[in-house]
């Protein structure tokens, strides 16, 4: 990744108007966006038992949430009988710390990266650069982030905001193996990163991953990937050490059948997915020799005890929901001011960080459904949004405004009354429309201001009823 | 049959003219329709801003209302969605069990307009002239949470003289989203153009939906901006009351 969400964010909605107004990251935007989701809608169409499937997945983590404690333990007993070395971190400077001691104590300044968000999340890049080792992305469009210095902006495409023209301008700037005449086509962008990426791969003592799932019975990891990068990072260097967030937990082996359907046709639009790694400690003479695995909470117990929001944690990471989400196509990741953007991110973040730390993020959607629809793991991200939006800390002015507003709406009595003043307010709105006052002006802008009835329909009733 | 009509905050005070349009349409089927007078709010606004405890009067009122009746009606797929799908939770997380019971022996009663016409009056072809060209937006409530389906389309396609055009991302979602609109006032104008493009782009002369909110937004945009695309709910084509 490039840089972590280091402090407060902007919110939500000034982060979101800087977007708006590049019209190339919109345009950049809308033809990814809908490529992506229209993909997805056509394998999904295929699989007449999609319900089906989604009904399995979800089954199969809500068992491991329900027995989360006991899987847990299950799965470190099984890493440790395979040789590996298991860690657990409460949070995420407890986990960057695991990492940079291990790399330290090999003596190792560099290391790689398989893509991963949960080393997002806790900011490792940035703590191992404190602690003077090299990071290296290794992901094709992480490593077009970091080269940019920026944020990835999408869970799986994370330089979603950039066209093929300015990912060759950044290779040109940046990168020394790419030559002159570097064209935009995919073919050469890929051929300049492969002889960036190869050097590393063929040098790199250690390398740092995440994981898709966790299986239990086995103590086996699973990383999900489209490139094959990963897999060199998995088993080339001679030390791996994976963070894997505890919801990642699956019981069983046989649930990654029902997973591996999910996941790529809700992620990337395909029916099968090109390079799946499954490793299970240290198989000897084969692959990394020394293995640890550094489990992760970070907030994910408190969300597991809110019986509302634990639903988020069933989420398999496959991005769908911000490929249909209209408010995303339109502002892009970096306005949600975090490592998970979107309508999943909206939830997830401020369970994360606490409710007071990213206020605007359970705001930013319309509540349209369309992320709920398309979840393999039917996460109502809808109302888990609402339900934030109920525990938020409400502006005084704003409470006040809605405490009038209820007492009018909560009573057939006083809507009657207000509706019998329809033609005397009506001037009254009128005018009040027309104020520079910021809430009004938010509307009349790009609107015109609907103005109460003169006859209101109660009224009307009393004569059509009599 | 007796149903009962929730007539919505907005069509109330602001667009009887929707309310009007259905009670015309449903005696003209032969429906009896009764309007409990109490009746108020269906709390959406509250509940989605994050003020459930201040909506829970709203939800005791529309079970106080239209608990006796057969089936209750409503012209907007969003407060149909919202009774059937918020207002249990709402009960049960302020920790009244008894209302929350109530709701969920009254919820399947509750039917949006044409799931009334389609599924329990059984008619499609409500006699309706219009001859016009149409473009329909389904509402992003009525299609994800309250689920009408086609239903709204099978009652346009049967209008006499009206022409259903298509417009692009049709079911995208028009930026409205109740206190969205304001919230994030930017975002909601970058969907509101959009949708205004395509509505224009596809040649209407109307746009209908099943919801006076969007419309409210929709339109408020189409008047502003200047456009010649009217803005009607389905209800006003269906009962031929569009003036």
């Amino acid at each position: 990744m490039g840089k972590a969400y280091n402090g407060p964010q902007p919110p939500f909605p000034d982060a979101a108007r800087s977007a708006l107004a590049d019209t190339q990251l919109r345009t950049n935007l809308r033809h990814a966006t809908t490529t992506i989701r229209d993909k997805r809608a056509q394998v999904v169409a295929e699989r007449e038992d999609w319900e089906e499937l989604r009904d399995a997945g979800r089954a199969a983590k809500d068992e491991a949430l329900g027995d989360l404690a006991e899987l847990l333990t299950t799965f470190e007993r099984n890493v440790i009988a395979a040789g590996a070395t298991v860690w657990w971190a409460r949070d995420a400077s407890e986990a960057a710390v695991v990492v940079a001691d291990i790399a330290a104590r090999h003596g190792v300044d560099s290391l790689l990266k398989v893509k991963s968000l949960t080393t997002d999340e806790i900011g490792l890049n940035e703590a191992l650069e404190a602690r003077g080792i090299d990071a290296k992305e290794t992901d094709l469009a992480e490593l077009i982030v970091q080269l940019a210095g920026e944020h990835p902006s999408h869970i799986l495409v994370p330089a979603i905001h950039k066209n093929r023209e300015q990912v060759r301008d950044l290779f040109l700037r940046e990168l020394p193996e790419s030559a002159g005449d570097l064209t935009s086509e995919p073919a050469d962008l890929a051929d300049t990163a492969r002889r960036h990426l190869r050097e590393r791969f063929l040098s790199a003592r250690m390398a740092v991953s995440g994981a898709n799932f966790a299986i239990a019975e086995t103590g086996s990891l699973v990383v999900v990937e489209s490139e094959g990068n990963g897999r060199m990072c998995l088993s080339l260097p001679e030390i791996l050490v994976s963070v894997v967030g505890i919801e990642k937990v699956l019981p069983r082996w046989q649930d990654l059948e029902t997973m591996m359907q999910l996941l790529p046709r809700s992620s990337t639009g395909e029916r099968m997915n090109p390079y799946t790694s499954i490793w299970t400690g240290v198989s000897p003479g084969d692959g990394p020799q020394e293995v640890h695995v550094v489990l992760l909470d970070n907030g994910r117990t408190s969300s597991l005890a809110d019986p509302i929001g634990r639903d988020a944690l069933t989420c398999i990471r496959c991005s769908a929901c911000l490929n249909v989400c209209p408010v995303y196509e339109r502002t892009g990741g970096h306005a949600y001011g975090s490592v998970y953007p979107g309508p999943i991110g909206a939830v997830i973040t401020p369970q994360l960080l606490g409710p007071d730390r990213a206020p605007s993020l359970p705001f930013a959607s319309t509540l349209c459904g369309a992320c709920y629809d398309v979840c393999p793991m039917k996460i109502d991200i809808p109302s888990i949004l609402v339900h934030l939006r109920a525990e938020q800390h409400h502006s005084r002015s704003e409470t006040a405004a809605f405490r009038s507003a209820a007492a009018v709406l909560g009573s057939g009595d006083a809507m009657r009354r207000v509706g019998r003043a329809g033609r005397l307010i009506r001037p009254l709105a009128r005018m009040v429309a027309a104020l520079p006052f910021p809430p009004v002006r938010r509307w009349t802008r790009s609107r015109t201001a609907p103005l109460p009835a003169v006859t209101s329909f109660r009224s009307w009733w009393r004569d059509h009823d009599s | 049959m007796r149903v009962g009509l929730f007539v919505t905050c907005l069509a109330d005070l602001v667009v009887p003219e929707v309310a009007v349009a259905t009670v015309l349409l449903l005696e003209k089927l032969g429906v009896d329709v009764v309007f409990p007078e109490n009746q108020s709010c269906c709390g959406q606004m509250h509940i989605n801003t994050g003020y459930p405890a201040m909506a829970l009067p709203m939800v005791r009122s529309f079970v106080d209302s239209f608990e006796d009746c057969d089936l209750v009606v409503s012209p907007s797929g969003s407060c149909v969605g919202a009774i059937r799908h918020q207002h249990q939770i709402v009960a049960q997380r302020e920790g009244d069990d008894v209302l929350a019971d109530r709701v969920a022996a009254l919820a399947p009663r509750v039917r949006e307009l044409t799931e009334l016409l389609v599924d329990d009056l059984e008619v499609v072809d409500v006699g309706a002239r219009f001859p016009h060209k149409v473009a329909y937006h389904p509402s992003c409530h009525s299609l994800r949470v309250a689920r009408v389906g086609d239903r709204p389309m099978r009652l346009l396609a049967e209008v006499d003289g009206l022409t259903l055009v298509q417009h692009d991302d049709a079911r995208g979602c028009c930026g409205f989203g109740g206190s969205f609109a304001v919230k994030n006032a930017d975002v909601s104008t970058a969907m509101l153009q959009d949708k205004m493009r395509a509505l224009e782009d596809s040649g209407a002369e109307y746009v209908t939906s099943v919801d006076a909110s969007c419309l409210t937004h929709v339109g408020g945009g189409l008047t502003k901006s200047g456009s010649a695309i009217k803005h009607v709910h389905l209800a006003e084509i269906l009962a031929g009351t569009v003036a």
